[in-house]
């Protein structure tokens, strides 16, 4: 179906299946019970599953395939925001004439900086595509106020002209009349079910991501770009120019980011220059090697990964911590709150960097490959008897992550 | 002319800075062939040990003060440091106001031991893996740091005062002979300069002069060629790494009168001693100095107002706008050696 294999159509089916059932899978926890806080289901933060879950798509396709470690797809995240919020102000709040404009612009400027990036590669690469950023993220703080309101912030203010804006046209973005903020909610016994608009209309454009990233994954475009991670040198020896296939990978990665931050822009309409700063790249590096670099799945997963517990940890403070343990003796309680005390709330960080060391050193291969492994470890005992167990030891050498 | 001399001036702190940090980082990506993304976090650690011998010697008790009175009338209460009681007044108080040159005592053993630890603990393990893994465990080792540092003393800025003999400024230029009030320079900002050139000289000399030093050129040239002729070149990779440890949080220590240090500062920094490190030449001490002064510089005088009103902007963006341009024409940056991180 759709060019797929049946074993990927299957594989599209379920990820879509689990898009759409977001709102519900995430709503484990019944409103009011002591474990509600870690449900993850209103709008804003499925909003950003979605949204990110696009942005590392994204960016996979340029590292995850051709081993390429960009440090500045905060850039494109940026203008993309920038973009839809003026149109907001030129045009009205229809979020469709901004996405568009989103994707060809930074598409052009990822021409741009990928055109002269990719003149290297390694380390350089890395250091030349994060120069870019910061020049981007600088100039928007600084001499490019008239476009990018410097540090307030871009948004749309009463005298804008919004030709396009009837009189009863809605005053937030919308699709057509339908409104991003608006929600129906489901109470079913206890359960809160919130179905966002803004959340399905992002859902619908990730999974459209996912399935274009998929059908590039397995397209000879895609085995090129594998090849070009595994051994650059030579392919060049073999006659072929590389440069035209990096940079359509590193373009549409920066289509992927422009879309993203166009998303971002949609469901809050605001643009600022923090965006495009370099700890907004290093973010989604570490979705996409916390989920699996390479691999399709992954970088979702790493993307939902750090935005979970961005939302959810950092909620939990010493009042919560000691409504859990209350069961304790006092003393024994105080002991386990301070100790967990550094790892949650504002320090939700320091839990961010410890599992991202664990998992660089134990699991280079991501949460995908944790899931391999464990995957692995059953099949192993079902099939102990079986003849085909040695049949692992053969495998080729994993092509390291950065092309050198 | 005197304006040129001002903007020089004012560049050789920021460049000073950046010297030491990509000095250090280039000793170790030249010793151990890691890129240490967690070197700016060691920069902030040595701040912050500035930061930490100010509070410890700032420490006091409260004594009441017979000879004078509050407000109300009744027996004032000051804030004694104990310090001060032990050594009296005068030379207890100089004590306390000359806490960010004494850290340097405390910063030199803290940084190398955590160098150690760091190298042995974790980095060891990372020779043989991708650089994206380097570059990406020490990320998040820097994260971690980070936020330690942020846990024990909060995410704001902490003042921490030059000398007295040091907190004001000097009118340069009349020394030199040119018009007075021209040229007004800090006094600490000569002292991180001067500071930085001993380190810089320190450094060089330890590496040219020194049997040691000799090892560790030869162990950069070719590791395995040493290896072989008996010598445990790894257990003095990893002195290296302490070293450039240190370097890195001296740097910071002295810093601190310039900048009040806080958590995220060595982020800041890393950003662009990287890019120091590259448009000096990978793996090249002498390129890493240069750069960094020399970037340190042209942001100096990026900055001028004559020059914004030719660029706007171009204050902002000078540093990678030169990285950019040294990166397509010179391949390996200004004085990289051959073979060192090549395509």
């Amino acid at each position: 179906m759709l060019g797929l294999s049946a074993k990927d159509t299957r594989f599209l089916l379920i990820v879509i299946f689990l898009t759409l059932a977001t709102p519900l899978l995430l709503q484990p926890f019944p409103e009011g019970s002591a474990m509600a806080q870690f449900n993850a289901g209103y709008p804003d933060l499925m909003q950003k599953f979605a949204i990110y879950g696009i942005f590392a798509i994204g960016f996979n396709i340029l590292f995850g395939l051709t081993g390429y470690l960009s440090f500045g797809h905060a850039a494109f995240l940026g203008v993309g925001s920038y973009t839809v919020v003026w149109m907001y102000k030129l045009l009205g709040y229809n979020v469709l004439p901004g996405l568009v404009l989103a994707i060809i612009i930074s598409a052009l400027f990822a021409l741009l900086i990928g055109f002269i990036s990719l003149r290297r590669s390694g380390i350089y690469f890395s250091i030349l595509t994060l120069a870019f950023a910061q020049m981007s993220y600088n100039l928007a703080y600084s001499v490019l106020t008239p476009i990018t309101n410097g540090e307030t912030g871009l948004q749309v203010y009463g005298n804008d002209p919004q030709i396009l804006v009837g009189a009863n046209s809605p005053t937030s973005p919308h699709l057509f009349g339908l409104v991003m903020r608006d929600s129906v909610q489901l109470d079913v016994g206890g359960w809160l079910f919130t179905f966002n608009i803004g959340y399905y209309f992002c859902a619908v454009i990730a999974i459209l991501a996912f399935y274009l990233s998929l059908r590039i994954f397995r397209s000879p475009f895609g085995m090129m770009l594998r090849a070009i991670k595994t051994n650059q040198t030579r392919m060049n020896y073999t006659g072929l120019n590389t440069r035209p296939y990096t940079l359509a990978a590193f373009v549409i990665s920066g289509m992927y980011a422009g879309l993203a931050g166009g998303l971002l822009a949609s469901m809050d309409p605001l643009a600022g220059a923090e965006r495009m700063q370099w700890t907004a790249s290093g973010e989604v590096v570490l979705m996409t090697i916390l989920g699996g670099a390479g691999t399709l799945m992954g970088p979702v997963l790493g993307a939902g990964f750090i935005k979970y517990f961005e939302n959810i940890f950092s909620k939990i403070n010493d009042n919560v911590l000691h409504a859990w343990f209350a069961v304790l003796p006092d003393g024994l309680e105080n002991a386990v709150v301070a100790m967990i005390h550094p790892f949650v709330g504002k320090g939700w960080h320091l839990t961010l960097g410890i599992l991202f060391m664990l998992v660089v050193i134990f699991l280079p291969g991501g949460l995908v490959e944790g899931g391999q492994r464990i995957a692995r470890l059953f099949n192993r005992k079902k099939k102990s008897k079986g003849p085909g167990t040695g049949a692992g030891g053969h495998k080729p050498k994993p092509a390291p992550h950065v092309a050198e | 002319m005197d304006a040129i001399l001002l903007q020089v001036l004012n560049g050789l702190d920021k460049g000073s800075a950046y010297a030491l940090i990509a000095l250090g980082l280039t000793l170790i990506f030249g010793t151990l062939g890691v890129v240490n993304f967690a070197h700016g976090a060691l920069f902030m650690i040595g701040a912050f040990c500035a930061v930490t011998m100010q509070r410890f010697l700032g420490m006091s008790f409260e004594e009441i003060d017979p000879t004078r009175t509050d407000f109300l009338g009744n027996p004032l209460k000051v804030q004694v440091p104990y310090v001060e009681s032990w050594f009296g007044p005068e030379i207890g108080g100089a004590i306390v106001d000359w806490s960010v040159p004494l850290a340097i005592v405390l910063a030199i053993p803290v940084m190398i031991v955590l160098g150690f630890v760091m190298e042995r603990g974790l980095i060891k393990h990372f020779y043989k893996r991708p650089h994206a893994d380097q570059i990406l465990v020490t990320f998040g080792l820097a994260i971690v740091l980070q936020e330690v540092i942020k846990y024990f003393f909060g995410a704001n800025p902490i003042q921490t005062g030059a000398p007295d003999a040091f907190a004001g400024s000097f009118d340069f230029g009349a020394m030199l002979g040119f018009d007075p009030n021209v040229i007004i320079y800090p006094y600490w900002r000569m002292v991180y300069f001067l500071f930085s050139l001993i380190i810089i000289a320190g450094v060089f000399s330890f590496l040219r002069f020194t049997t040691f030093g000799m090892v560790v050129r030869a162990g950069m040239a070719d590791r395995e060629t040493v290896g072989l002729l008996g010598i445990d070149i790894d257990r003095r990779f990893t002195i290296m790494f302490g070293l450039a440890a240190a370097v890195a949080g001296l740097a910071g220590v002295m810093y601190t009168p310039i900048l009040a240090p806080n958590y995220h500062m060595g982020m800041d920094f890393l950003v662009l001693s990287f890019v120091v490190v590259v448009v000096g030449g990978m793996g090249s001490l002498p390129g890493a100095v240069l750069a960094g002064f020399m970037l340190g510089i042209l942001q100096s005088f990026a900055s001028m107002n004559e020059v914004k009103e030719i660029i706007p902007g171009i204050d902002q963006v000078i540093i990678y706008l030169v990285a950019i341009i040294i990166l397509l024409t010179r391949p390996r940056g200004l004085m990289g050696r051959k073979g060192v991180m090549e395509d």
